[in-house]
């Protein structure tokens, strides 16, 4: 039997490899969505709280900034059991998928505010000043000029961080986050069966690189540059 | 917003109100340790549709003032007005809708890149409140008055340099500003480009009778377009006055700046003197008859003479023995000539 036989053939990856994969894209899809909702408005809170940004706040900025980098510091796998009672409160349970989206978007939230603060930064303040020198308020410029102008390196940064958050709900697999994680580490790992393992990680694969054809493709479009 | 274009004052008699008048302005900024005094007391006003020009060195102070004038920066004392209005004075959100009176073009454009050139001329009409469609007669015709009609679909960065700045030029007009305000508008572009921007602006102000303050570090814009200009030094005015005035004055740090002769090699036993003169006051000819009159031991080194805001002017080195200088500035100022030994 050859090696694709045995991976065709084999009746852990024909019938729990398509319920994996859905739950991890699941769990991929609604974290990014949340993540992006709430990782992009503390991105431009970043931004302009900073000093020189378009409303300095020195204790907004510095509290802000102390809480993103606390999140960015817990190692997730830590992270993820710590928030277990947050996450029952939220979802009523600690297992499956939808229980992952919890830790999965309170870890990506300060990662991507980060890189959105950054793509912000690389806006020439020249264009902020052209704005404000034809009477845009604050607010206008937010949407119209800086997120705008910086969109392109926006959506980069959020290609960076669904592949991150594919690599993330591999280890919620771990405990019980169910998806392409949890089938690889019960099955593959501690039933030592390599086909599922490397069913899983060809999947994983697949799904990383669709999602950064999809993003370049997506950043490309938008960069008139 | 349609008032037909013709229908706009040309440059006004002289004794109105000026349409730029700063007065006592000061701008310090408070750092630790000491205050750095950026504007230490200017006064200053440029009458309606003039091109006045500002000049000096970097950390003069200049762009402190422009930012003064669109009131993105607010004067520590003073006062600044701008068509009738005391910007200085003015809350913010007031401040906003005032700076509609003005336009601004950068030194780098500033464009925005992720909007066609169409939309980076509608965006200060969007700000404005202006209706769409309105919106789009007015991008049209801004766009044909800087001779991009035809690029109003394409992204900044399919422009040339010089095609940007027109695109920053029309966007400065858009919602018909009484005061266009320039900082360093050629800088960055070549010499051939700089020159077409410098006609185009002149072209507007005489079309649309604005009035130009043009912030530059470079004599030539100084030349080729400005009826008035100021020299700024240590957040002071040093000189400031009409070009033909400016350039007329003897000892001029502007006129020497403006009109430039070479730097000279002097020989042992030599030294320089250097004449200057308007034919306003004493002719060509007659200068270098004094000058002739003077001997063979009196070169003319190098020298200028030029015509400029309507005023001829010349200035020579005099390349003479250093024991017949006395002599040498006696007779040329018995024959009227302004003479003096020359500083390097």
């Amino acid at each position: 039997m050859s090696w694709w036989d045995e991976l065709a053939n084999n009746r852990v990856i024909q019938q729990m490899l398509p319920e994996a994969t859905y739950e991890t894209v699941a769990m991929v899809a609604v974290s990014s969505l949340l993540t992006a909702l709430v990782g992009l408005p503390l991105g431009v809170l970043l931004h302009a709280t900073a000093p020189g940004g378009l409303a300095p706040q020195r204790v907004v900025s510095s509290v802000v900034g102390v809480v993103v980098n606390f999140g960015r510091s817990v190692p997730f796998l830590i992270l993820m059991i710590a928030v277990i009672p947050f996450t029952r409160w939220v979802v009523g349970t600690s297992l499956g998928w939808e229980a992952a989206v919890v830790p999965l978007t309170l870890g990506a939230i300060p990662f991507y505010a980060r890189l959105v603060e950054t793509a912000l930064r690389e806006v020439s303040p020249g264009k902020v000043e052209a704005a404000r020198v034809m009477g845009s308020t604050r607010t206008k410029i937010i949407g119209g000029v800086l997120v705008r102008e910086a969109l392109p390196a926006i959506v980069a940064g959020l290609t960076v961080t669904v592949i991150a958050l594919v690599g993330y709900s591999a280890m919620a697999g771990v405990i019980g986050g169910g998806g392409l994680g949890a089938l690889a580490i019960s099955y593959g790992y501690q039933r030592f069966d390599p086909s599922v393992m490397i069913a899983c990680v060809a999947v994983i694969t697949v799904l990383v690189v669709a999602v950064q054809v999809i993003g370049d493709l997506t950043a490309r479009r938008l960069d008139h540059r | 917003m349609s008032e037909p274009r013709g229908a706009r004052p040309q440059i006004e008699p002289q004794g109105a109100r000026p349409q730029i008048e700063l007065r006592a302005l000061r701008k310090v900024y408070p750092t630790p340790g000491r205050d750095v005094v950026a504007l230490d007391g200017i006064d200053l006003s440029v009458p309606r549709g003039a091109i006045h020009g500002i000049v000096g060195r970097s950390g003069a102070g200049k762009s402190t003032l422009i930012r003064c004038l669109t009131g993105l920066e607010r004067p520590t004392s003073g006062s600044v007005t701008v068509d009738g209005e005391v910007l200085s004075d003015l809350p913010e959100s007031r401040l906003r809708s005032a700076r509609r009176r003005i336009g601004m073009v950068f030194q780098h454009v500033n464009l925005f890149d992720s909007r066609t050139i169409a939309a980076n001329v509608a965006y200060p009409l969007e700000v404005a409140g202006v209706p769409k469609a309105q919106r789009a007669v007015r991008v049209a015709e801004l766009l044909d008055l800087v001779g991009l009609g035809e690029r109003a679909d394409a992204y900044p960065a399919q422009l040339s340099g010089g095609q940007k700045q027109r695109v920053g030029i029309a966007r400065a007009l858009a919602t018909e500003p009484a005061v266009l305000l320039c900082d360093e508008p050629t800088s960055a572009l070549d010499s051939a480009t700089t020159r077409q921007i410098l006609a185009l602006i002149r072209d507007l102000r005489d079309r649309l009778g604005i009035t130009v303050v043009l912030i530059t570090h470079e004599m030539g814009v100084v030349r080729e377009i400005c009826d008035s200009v100021t020299l700024l030094e240590h957040g002071r005015v040093v000189e400031h006055g009409p070009l033909g005035e400016v350039v007329g004055a003897y000892g001029s740090r502007l006129a020497r700046e403006l009109i430039p002769v070479p730097d000279l090699p002097l020989g042992d036993e030599r030294s320089l003197v250097e004449v200057a003169y308007s034919t306003d006051d004493v002719a060509t000819h007659d200068v270098l008859a004094a000058v002739a009159d003077l001997g063979t031991q009196v070169e003319i080194a190098a020298g200028t003479i030029e015509t400029l805001a309507g005023r001829r002017v010349g200035r020579l080195q005099l390349d003479l023995p250093a024991d017949e200088v006395t002599a040498a500035l006696g007779r040329l100022h018995a024959a009227g000539v302004h003479a003096e030994v020359a500083t390097r």
